[in-house]
């Protein structure tokens, strides 16, 4: 029993029985499934992170972040007045999170591809994009780029799922996507 | 609670499997390691330390600035 | 060498007690449980917060109290009991004294006093960081001191029970290799060095950094070593409840493992690989590769998975072997239907088998896939799994055990039997759909650790489905039902404890059954090519593989439908 000692002196040796053995081969084919669906993914699939990240500083963010606004805003929006801004499609994109917002709002063309760049300008947030349910992790200090394409129109939420205190529950963005 | 009654175990009985000529069969190496508390706690600290801990940290280093 | 009036005899099983460990044993099993009570009513606490409807706690008490959820039964409730399972595997198991019950005791006041410390820091209200305390969100210095000293604390116990398994083989107190239950334990132990030493690694410049003694904490760099820590905590739990769920399979049904060389060696496979998986905590950050993410976060090509997976078939299968051959043959399942339903040490551990593999570790293997993550990552459908592994997984195991242990260790009968032989099914049952509502909520993209779905103080809104807002009532519906399960058991361990009536003296104690020793005879009897073929537990576990695939495949699916991301 597993709370003695095995009860021969080798153990190793012991045969196996047949239906272990096969549930450990279709065990390994399945792990092996499971491994080589994330390569596959990576060749044959439309998501996956390119991983592509810098350290920036959050003042040089928020600059690049504030000068795509000022060029390319075409409306306020809400209570805030926060920016909508409607950059071209295929450009670097920004949207920088801080306590407890994600600014600006994005206005993006469906079917068309834009770099979005995320970074925080404090502490660490979530990028939650509703109802797609994208989910990116977003740090101070670093940005990462993702190159999205938005294949429906609507309106998105960007949900904040990363606790950043007491306002966290309050921190959220828009992406609206249009039609051409 | 146990299954078959033996004697008591005694210090001195240190032959392990008695009874049988295997007695004497050198223990397989694939045993001896699996014997080993020391040795696999050593495997199990040096391979996340290396794989998970060491490599990641050399990525996170190794970010570029952006231009 | 301790003289054998240090030792009891145990009127139950016969096993040698050293009375040092028999004390650490008793107080960390309790210690445990004390934890398990506070970090539960926090939990409540929590759940009925995210139950849209009730909304219990204001939002800063609700950080405050998902931050020490976390930390009370994550982190104390399960390593307190552990410590215990390791003095009860190396030195009850193998029959010798203890190493050191002075440095013990050391180890045992650290923990409190480190866990204590948390609590109080939190509890102050300046500390809600959530137990993974991510830079640079900063808690007072003694939040971090305390976890420091807690598991300070821990790596000394894991120091002793190194040294009970020196002392033992020294006084050659066993033969040959230790049981399996203790081998089940060491892994624990090693993943439980590791990660200690990583949380040391990460939380005493974290703790600096509070005090102001260091400027800065790169945010990806933290996350990164803390989660050697975070996760590999989660790890031990994975190797001592499969440790445990040997024990009962054989305290329960005299089982035999199908084959000491299998089981030992998906040990094996946790020992190197299991740790590695730290890494899908870390799949959508800035800055790692994918070569680094897809070799890690699959435990190198799933072999840990592969150890679980054996597990999953030979603990079950051990239990039918033993059934079989007491002559429970009739069609493929007679070994199962028959199985002590009614005694809490047995449902909980099958419940425990059963929610821990298909609930939690189909998620999670889905979860720790590289580009699955993006539609999971700090969705609520992230403390479904947990709780399905930790909770419906170790703690049910854990709790499956103490029905056990802790009548035949203080010798007293349960006060209250008629509820315990329905609470395993209470629990395991009502946290069990607590984790499947919060699995597809967070399929529906709710945050985790968040206060208001309903947006009510935010500047730009968002409306959750109706089924998002019913999965969150039907968590809190689950929980409460586990709650309540929960605080039975408790209620059954204290009460036991101070009030049980002594069980009646048992026949003259006889001698520690041994092990059968035996030559070449007993190859043909003992190892599987006499054990019988186990049928029932092999379809089982091909319905395992079925759901395994099924659900896999479909959340691909679900990927392929979003906005495509390169």
């Amino acid at each position: 029993m597993s709370i003695f000692p095995p009860a021969q002196r080798i153990w190793w040796k012991e045969p196996i029985e047949r239906s272990e053995i096969l549930w450990v081969t279709i065990a390994l084919v399945w792990c092996l499934v499971l491994f080589f669906m994330m390569p596959y993914w990576h060749l044959y699939g439309d998501q996956n992170l390119a991983n592509e990240a810098y350290k920036i500083k959050p003042e040089v963010f928020a600059e690049r972040t504030e000068a795509m606004a000022e060029k390319y805003t075409v409306r306020e929006e809400g209570d805030t007045g926060i920016p909508v801004v409607h950059p071209p499609a295929g450009s670097d994109i920004y949207m920088l999170a801080r306590l407890w917002e994600w600014w600006p709002v994005l206005e993006l063309e469906k079917n068309q591809s834009y770099r979005l760049h995320l970074s925080s300008l404090d502490w660490q947030h979530g990028f939650s994009l509703l109802p797609e349910n994208i989910n990116i992790q977003v740090h101070p200090d670093y940005e990462m780029v993702i190159t999205i394409t938005p294949n429906k129109s609507g309106e998105f939420t960007v949900v904040c799922n990363e606790f950043c205190g007491i306002g966290h529950h309050t921190m959220t963005g828009k992406i609206h996507v249009v039609d051409k | 609670m146990g299954e078959t009654q033996a004697d008591q175990p005694t210090p001195e009985n240190t032959s392990g499997g008695s009874g049988g000529g295997d007695a004497d069969e050198p223990i397989p190496f694939m045993q001896q390691v699996l014997d080993n508390p020391f040795l696999l706690l050593f495997l199990g600290i040096t391979v996340p330390t290396v794989f998970y801990v060491i490599w990641g940290v050399m990525e996170v280093v190794a970010i570029p600035v952006a231009s | 060498m301790s003289s054998s009036a240090d030792f009891r005899i145990c009127p139950d099983t016969g096993f040698k007690i050293h009375l040092p460990a028999d004390k650490l044993i008793k107080w960390n099993a309790v210690t445990a449980v004390v934890f398990l009570l506070i970090g539960g009513l926090f939990g409540i606490g929590v759940a009925m917060t995210r139950w849209p409807a009730v909304h219990l706690l204001p939002a800063d008490m609700f950080y405050m109290a998902l931050t020490a959820h976390g930390f009370d039964v994550l982190l104390v409730w399960c390593i307190f009991f552990e410590i215990a399972i390791l003095y009860f595997a190396s030195s009850i198991l193998l029959g010798c004294r203890l190493a050191t019950p002075k440095l013990a005791w050391l180890g045992y006041w650290l923990m409190l006093i480190g866990a204590v410390i948390t609590n109080i820091a939190v509890l102050r209200g300046d500390s809600s960081v959530m137990f993974t305390s991510y830079v640079p969100m900063m808690a007072a210095p003694d939040f971090y001191l305390g976890i420091i000293l807690f598991a300070v604390g821990a790596l000394v116990g894991c120091f002793v029970f190194f040294g009970t398994l020196v002392i033992a083989k020294r006084e050659k107190t066993y033969e040959g290799s230790v049981p399996l239950v203790t081998f089940g334990a060491t892994v624990a132990a090693i993943i439980a060095v590791f990660t200690i030493a990583t949380g040391a690694v990460i939380l005493i410049p974290t703790m600096l950094w509070s005090m102001g003694a260091i400027a800065h904490i790169d945010t990806v760099m933290y996350k990164v070593v803390w989660w050697a820590m975070g996760h590999s905590s989660q790890q031990i739990n994975v190797a001592a409840h499969i440790a445990v769920w040997y024990a009962l399979a054989a305290i329960l049904f005299g089982a035999k493992p199908l084959s000491e060389k299998v089981s030992r060696t998906a040990f094996l496979l946790y020992i190197l690989f299991l740790q590695l998986a730290s890494a899908h905590h870390l799949l959508v950050e800035p800055g790692l590769s994918s070569e680094y993410k897809v070799f890690n976060t699959s435990y190198a090509l799933y072999l840990a998975v592969l150890g679980s997976m054996i597990h999953g078939l030979t603990v079950p299968g051990a239990v039918e072997a033993a059934q079989r051959k007491k002559g429970y043959t009739k069609g493929m399942f007679e070994w199962l239907r028959k199985a002590p339903w009614g005694n809490p040490a047995f449902s909980g551990f099958a419940l425990s088998i059963v929610l821990f593999g298909f609930l939690g570790g189909i998620s999670g293997v889905m979860m720790g896939t590289e580009q699955l993550n993006i539609i999971i990552h700090n969705t609520i459908y992230v403390p479904g799994h947990f709780h399905a592994t930790v909770v419906t997984g170790t703690t049910l195991a854990f709790m499956a055990l103490a029905y056990w242990l802790v009548p035949v260790l203080w010798q007293k009968e349960l006060v209250l039997p008629g509820l315990a032989k329905w609470q395993p099914y209470l629990f395991g049952i009502g946290m069990g759909l607590a984790a499947t509502f919060m699995m597809g909520a967070g399929t529906l993209g709710v945050p985790r650790r968040h206060w208001d779905i309903n947006f009510a103080d935010a500047a730009i809104g968002y409306d959750f489905s109706g089924a998002a807002h019913l999965m969150m009532g039907l968590n809190g519906v689950a929980a409460l039902m586990g709650g309540i399960g929960g605080a039975i058991f408790i209620l059954n361990m204290v009460g036991t404890i101070l009030w049980g009536k002594p069980k009646t003296k048992a026949a003259e104690a006889e001698p520690a059954p041994v092990a059968p020793v035996g030559g070449a005879a007993t190859v043909s009897s003992y190892g599987n090519a006499g054990t019988l073929a186990v049928p029932g537990t092999f379809t089982l576990a091909m319905v395992f593989l079925v759901a395994f695939i099924l659900y896999f495949f479909v959340n691909w699916k679900y990927l392929a439908g979003v906005w495509p991301i390169s």
